[in-house]
């Protein structure tokens, strides 16, 4: 729900780091804070555990600057993975107008990827909102590491599309950062969308910047 | 409902609650009045300037006031309607207005927790009215105020220089 305000000319979107525990979420954040230019952050804010693990959220406000005349925040949280502070990452998602899952490539988290996957998708629907309807973008993290499993059978677990409903989406459309794949296909006569994905190693930062545009630019879009 | 609804603030709704808070902060003695919503963004803030940083705390509203929400209803409360903060010079009412935005009271040891709870009231009567009409009203069609048509464009410039194109 961006919020417009004429008042003070400001336009704020929320965006939402979401995942399994130990993903990169707050690693993303950290990144982005980092290189980003120190007059266009805000504060960055952790509520984390003693073991710096996310308790309720991070928060890092970044400034667009003025565009014809309204000033453009995005508010970027992450929410705690792991799983017993559910209720915290249900709150965190109220009002969201952007959401990045990111997994752990890792083999061994592939279980933990799709439960996170699947709480999103819950936890989104008792707030009344559809994840195929709204910004959303998958970014595969940690592919650095030796035993991270390879992209298709990830997209295959955690990104394997859904069925497209209006019919004036019924059209090809390729994904801008795969060369050869597609947003939105047609399989066994049904046309599929999923979501944009993108491969990233948080630590270094690579993929972290690419993540943050598609989703940014996709809810500034829904501004117009 | 999609995704979450958008909803605008106007300059009208600007003035009618800068009325309300101004009001309500001379008769409490009250410092600073802020209005958060639910998702953590910042509305409005009226009467003294704050030293702090006001996207960072009202972040924090929210969620504490989010947080407690959860608390009220594990005791079989709907909700906590307010909320308060101690401090040793510097203390904070939350209250909730029509379930959508958050009153926040600053005060110091000019004025008394009492004396801002009585006067908080009809403040907070007032100010769900007007938030009632705001989020009741259409945000499509004429009338409506719009960000002008160039704007998509700019933006993506804008955030390919930010982020790195």
């Amino acid at each position: 729900m961006s919020m417009i305000n004429y008042a003070s000319r400001e336009i704020n979107c929320k965006l939402v780091y979401y995942g399994p525990g130990l993903g990169g979420k707050t690693t993303n954040l950290e990144f982005v804070y980092n290189k980003v230019a120190p007059t266009a952050r805000g504060k960055m804010i952790s509520l984390a555990t003693e073991t710096e693990r996310t308790l309720f959220f991070d928060f890092l406000p970044v400034d667009l600057g003025t565009i014809r005349g309204f000033k453009v925040k995005f508010h970027l949280y992450t929410v705690p993975g792991q799983v017993y502070y559910n209720a915290s990452r249900k709150l965190i998602l109220k009002g969201v107008d952007g959401v990045v899952f990111v997994a752990d490539s890792q083999l061994e988290r592939m279980e933990a990827n799709v439960e996170a996957m699947q709480n999103l998708y819950d936890n989104m629907a008792q707030h009344g909102y559809d994840l195929t309807k709204i910004p959303f973008a998958v970014q595969y993290n940690k592919r650095d590491l030796p035993n991270a499993a390879p992209i298709a059978e990830l997209q295959a677990a955690l990104n394997p599309g859904w069925p497209v409903e209006d019919p004036s989406r019924h059209r090809l459309i390729p994904d801008p950062d795969h060369p050869g794949e597609y947003l939105v296909w047609q399989q066994d006569g049904q046309w599929i969308e999923r979501a944009p994905h993108f491969e990233a190693v948080a630590a270094t930062g690579e993929g972290v910047f690419d993540t943050l545009k598609a989703i940014s630019k996709a809810v500034v879009k829904t501004l117009g | 409902m999609t995704g979450a609804s958008s909803w605008s603030f106007r300059e009208e709704d600007s003035r009618r609650i800068e009325g309300i808070l101004k009001g309500f902060l001379g008769e409490s003695s009250a410092r600073t009045a802020l209005i958060v919503d639910r998702t953590g963004q910042l509305v409005a803030t009226i009467g003294q300037p704050v030293a702090f940083d006001p996207t960072a705390f009202a972040s924090l509203t929210a969620a504490d006031f989010s947080a407690n929400d959860q608390l009220a209803r594990m005791l079989g409360e709907p909700e906590f309607g307010a909320l308060f903060h101690q401090g040793e010079k510097e203390s904070m009412y939350l209250a909730d207005i029509a379930r959508r935005v958050i009153l926040v009271v600053l005060f110091d040891n000019a004025t008394t927790l009492g004396l801002v709870k009585l006067r908080v009231r009809s403040a907070v009567q007032e100010l769900s009215q007007v938030f009632n009409d705001m989020f009741s009203r259409p945000e499509t069609g004429a009338g409506a105020p719009q960000v002008e048509s160039a704007f998509l464009g700019e933006a993506e410039d804008e955030i390919d220089k930010l982020f790195g194109s």
